[in-house]
């Protein structure tokens, strides 16, 4: 399958795990990103509260390169619009994600919001037409159009015995926009995903909160509280690591994780993956490949869990401890899911 | 296809002479329903010039007496011989109208009513158009009135048996009231035992009163009723016939317990050595064996053996009940039957389900231990329920100190259901006092967006659990979570709402959380509906004929709806729906015979081809095959007029009365008046 690919700037910097994994899982699934020529900054978190109608148009930029890059050549006239396939563009970072699916949905809900921002972008000889490209988030690629059964059959390293926290963030399920993938409220792809790595996917309620996003410039008080929050909910259920899908998530809770630690007399000690590189280990492909090992909080230690056969006894007895008839307890409710973990 | 028209002979002889035939117009207004859009007195002016038109008049309200009278004093007056009232739908005052008919002296089946409100004037804002809309309708329904023919209504024995389906608090009034009356009933239940809903029930808002102490009297009542046929574990699987006369095929399944022979003495129960979750009855919360009944006062008291547990049916042994019974009453080989009754008229009352908690995942229910439903809290304070009536956390021992009800968990949601349930808050403050009852200095929050306390004594009770202490937090509950961010919340469920009344975001941590589940329709309501014949809205609710004034009919002659499986409905509410309902079935067997529209099928023997296509295509078996003759009828009787064999005779032999083909195709002239010839191509 064929994809427009935004890396966004995190990707060339410090996500460069993120994109060097991407890479690499997509070659195993056959999914295959061209990036888009001459990209620019999606305008991150905060620039649509600066100047909005630069960002709009700092945004379209993007749609119409990658439209006009990704579009079908050569259309026959005679084939009607509905049957050619919209191009998608697919972005592993969060924020490019929803920055570009939110312009191209505001363009195509106001004519005269696309009408300025086409005259930006007429400057530069560019012209963008709502609708005309499918933003997607990488997760939404891997889980729904590679599918579960075909990540499945690729595994051969399971990570049994692993126990990840899967973390969203708060930008990929923000409803509404087009794209949404997953419930806004408790998202599960990432959990499903996980579990089909082999991984023991532990509840984490705080999977959809906020991971403070640039409040470390801001206001450190703020941000240092929140990822405090998620560090400790994280540890409570005795996960080894963090997944995410978001290089701002990964970042926060990684790189800040020994300011948290200070500021708060913690000792919280919880590498954050990104969860193409637990895809790629489960894949059999070399760490370095993936890069793992360029994390602050080293992973490598909670890694070596992945099929010694110890640790997978261990995290037997830890189930069957569960339930012993005729106690006093009442029975938890059936959840159908429980049987896929 | 048009070439063919040409070659279809007509049917019925052409009419004598639609020429001479003097027409009544009138337009109602009906206050500004339809003259705020339409222009009535301009369609009145104009039908007036139409052929055969004698009398055009607009008027305020049709329907009124007035309004009759007018109709009246032009068919004395005027010598009208057809009358069209271009008006509200058909099912609103197409009776009204034939009545005034029939009281001028004139057939009431020359009327033709044309429905300008519902199809125009409230479909649209553009009065043009919408002018221009009724006028074709009225054309449509004059050309279509001259061919009309008198026709005389058909009287049929109404069997004053009557079939009640769900043995709720609904269906189990429905069916006494008219037991009591003297009718006999069958009374179907799907379940083990009758009972539904409120026999899970602890204690009923307002009064307090034990739901079983006012519930399983009525039960005994209808088990021991002269008049009444229980059939529980039993379903309807067909419908056939029509008001006063259907027959019904029920399944009963296999309980593997002669019921002759059991004594409901429980042994069987207590040997049977297969303890397993009760999903049903227990909400998940409880246990029961595989031969089991749903609670001690189940009605009947024969137990049933549920085959996906017991362990005879999966491995081939085990019979301990066998050998335990006493009177010898188990039998593994008993097969599901099938009986057909014959009843004049069918009462569903089938209920509802409870929301699914899971999926409202930021709630936590299934995640977090101390999450409970209100059917699960439900049961926990049943003195027979798992706990026997103690409230107590998941562990099943510790009281909870603190407890969180949140409201309208699936209602008054778009993400779910927008309507309200509206049982829930009532239940809510019932288990706030019983929180206060059992664990006396336990705090109790109500998480809520309004206190629906509509009722008689309702709103009384409110402020009785407000004066007992309970907290009252306005606005909705955005997660129920474990995640402590300090000190006091460690080890709590921690609630985080907004509390609106403040206007500020609040996180109150508990013990227990009780999530307020909404009432939905049944899983399987629209197959229900399709099996009886009924409609079903948007949700899954039946569909009454009129939501103000007849709430307990439907759409479908001798099917009525009572309870919860028309709306989210508490006890007094559905008991009430079962009274009326029984009332309407009375009514009905009072009056021995029934009147049905002559709006019926027949069939012309010389132009039948003896083709059979029309046995198959009806939905009512009203046609019957001389083999002798080869030849086709109707039976008049059975026919419901639904026109299916009238399209599908391909020697256009069967005509259906008062929906001939010269009326229907004079109809669609008139609608079509003002379009060019030639221009409307029939693909």
């Amino acid at each position: 399958m064929q994809y427009g690919y935004y890396p966004g700037c995190s990707l060339e910097r410090n996500a460069g795990a993120y994109h060097d994994s991407t890479m690499a899982v997509a070659g195993v699934l056959g999914l295959q990103f061209t990036e888009v020529d001459d990209w620019n900054c999606c305008g991150a978190t905060e620039f649509f509260s600066v100047h909005q109608m630069q960002a709009y148009a700092l945004t379209g930029r993007n749609l119409a390169l990658a439209a006009d890059q990704f579009a079908p050549k050569a259309a026959l006239p005679v084939i009607p619009v509905e049957a050619a396939e919209t191009p998608q563009l697919v972005a592993p970072c969060s924020a490019c994600y929803l920055n570009l699916s939110k312009v191209d949905r505001y363009l195509a809900s106001s004519p005269e919001l696309a009408a300025k921002v086409n005259t930006a972008l007429d400057a530069g000889g560019l012209h963008y037409d709502p609708g005309s490209l499918r933003v997607r988030h990488l997760l939404d690629v891997v889980v729904n159009d590679a599918g579960y059964d075909a990540i499945a059959a690729r595994v051969q390293r399971a990570l049994t015995g692993l126990r990840v926290a899967p973390y969203y963030g708060c930008l990929v399920v923000r409803p509404g926009f087009q794209g949404q993938f997953d419930d806004p409220e408790y998202p599960t792809t990432l959990d499903k995903l996980m579990r089909v790595l082999g991984a023991k996917v532990v509840d984490f309620p705080l999977k959809a909160h906020c991971c403070g996003g640039h409040m470390t410039q801001i206001s450190e008080d703020v941000a240092l509280e929140l990822l405090r929050r998620l560090l400790k909910n994280a540890a409570e259920y005795q996960a080894d690591v963090i997944v995410t899908l978001c290089p701002m998530c990964q970042l926060n809770l990684d790189v800040f994780q020994s300011a948290v630690n200070r500021r708060f007399g913690t000792n919280f000690n919880l590498p954050v993956l990104f969860f193409t590189q637990l895809m790629g280990l489960a894949f059999g492909l070399a760490p370095e490949r993936l890069g793992i090992g360029k994390e602050f909080v080293a992973s490598r230690p909670a890694l070596a869990k992945i099929g010694t056969s110890g640790e997978v006894e261990q995290e037997r007895a830890v189930g069957k401890r569960a339930k012993r008839r005729n106690d006093q307890s009442l029975p938890m409710p059936y959840m159908p899911e429980e049987e896929e973990r | 296809m048009s070439n063919d028209q040409d070659q279809i002979p007509p049917i019925s002889p052409p009419h004598a002479s639609p020429d001479e035939e003097r027409v009544g117009v009138y337009v109602c207004h009906c206050g500004s329903n339809i003259a705020r859009t339409i222009a009535v007195e301009d369609v009145a002016v104009w039908a007036e010039q139409q052929e055969h038109v004698v009398v055009a008049r607009d008027y305020k309200f049709m329907c009124s007496s007035l309004g009759q009278e007018l109709i009246e004093q032009d068919i004395q007056a005027k010598g009208l011989s057809r009358v069209v009232v271009a008006a509200c739908s058909p099912h609103m005052h197409e009776r009204t109208f034939r009545g005034a008919c029939q009281r001028a002296g004139l057939n009431p089946y020359l009327f033709e009513m044309a429905n300008i409100r519902e199809l125009t004037s409230w479909a649209t804002d553009d009065r043009e158009a919408a002018t221009s809309k009724a006028k074709a309708q009225v054309k449509g329904a004059i050309e279509r009135a001259v061919l009309q023919e008198p026709l005389e209504p058909l009287f049929v024995d109404i069997n004053p048996n009557t079939l009640v389906v769900g043995g709720g608090i609904a269906g189990l009034t429905a069916a006494l009231e008219l037991a009591d009356s003297g009718y006999h009933v069958y009374l179907v239940d799907r379940d083990s035992s009758i009972g539904g809903q409120m026999a899970k029930l602890d204690k009923t808002f307002p009064t307090l009163d034990c739901a079983a102490c006012i519930l399983t009297p009525k039960m005994v009542d209808a088990a021991n009723h002269p008049n009444i046929t229980l059939m529980t574990w039993s379903e309807v699987v067909a419908v056939d016939g029509f008001v006063g006369n259907f027959s019904v095929q029920v399944r009963h399944k296999p309980r593997y317990i002669i019921e002759d022979l059991c004594t409901g003495c429980g042994t069987c129960i207590e040997k049977c050595p297969s303890r397993v979750l009760d999903q049903h009855f227990e909400v998940g919360l409880g246990y029961h064996k595989a031969i089991d009944r749903n609670f001690p006062q189940a009605v009947p008291k024969y137990p049933v053996i549920d085959t996906t547990h017991c362990i005879y049916f999966q491995r081939g042994k085990c019979r301990a009940c066998q050998v335990v019974c006493p009177t010898n009453a188990i039998d593994f080989t008993q097969k599901e039957t099938f009986e057909q009754l014959e009843v004049g008229n069918i009462i569903l009352a089938t209920g509802y389900e409870q929301f699914d908690a899971r999926r409202v995942p930021q709630y936590g229910y299934g995640r977090l231990a101390n999450v409970f439903t209100s059917m699960e809290f439900e049961r926990m304070v049943n003195a027979a329920g798992p706990t026997s009536g103690q409230v107590v956390l998941r562990d099943g021992v510790s009281a909870p100190q603190s407890v969180g009800i949140i409201h309208c968990v699936g209602s008054r949601d778009k993400n779910y259901n927008e309507y309200c349930s509206r049982a829930c808050c009532m239940a809510a403050l019932k288990f706030a006092h019983l929180v206060h009852e059992r664990v006396p200095d336990a705090e109790v929050y109500n998480f809520y967006i309004d206190i629906r306390a509509a009722g008689k004594h309702y709103e009384e009770f409110y402020h009785r659990v407000l004066e007992e202490g309970t907290h009252f937090i306005r606005g909705r509950v955005a997660e129920v979570t474990d995640a402590a961010r300090g000190p006091g919340e460690e080890g709590k469920l921690i609630i985080q709402a907004e509390d609106t009344l403040i206007g500020k975001q609040r996180r109150i941590p508990v013990d227990m959380v009780v999530l307020m589940v909404g009432m939905e329709a049944r899983h399987d309501s629209r197959n229900v509906a399709s099996t009886f014949g009924l409609g079903c809205d948007f949700e899954g609710w039946f569909t009454e004929r009129h939501a103000k004034l007849d709430p307990v009919v439907t759409m479908t002659e001798g099917i009525l709806i009572a309870g919860a499986c028309q709306g989210p409905k508490a006890i007094p509410e559905s008991v009430a729906q079962g009274s009326a309902a029984a009332a309407r079935v009375a009514g009905l067997i009072g009056r021995r015979t029934i009147k049905l529209e002559p709006v019926r099928a027949s069939i012309e023997a010389a132009a039948c081809s003896g083709c059979r296509i029309c046995n198959n295509v009806c939905p009512y078996h009203a046609i019957v095959f001389h083999e002798a003759i080869k030849i086709s009828e109707v039976i008049t009787a059975l026919c419901q007029g639904c026109g299916a064999c009238v399209a599908a005779c391909p020697s256009a032999a069967i005509t259906g009365a008062h929906f001939t083909r010269e009326q229907v195709l004079s109809q669609i002239d008139g609608l079509l008046w003002d379009m060019q010839p030639g221009v409307l191509v029939l693909a």
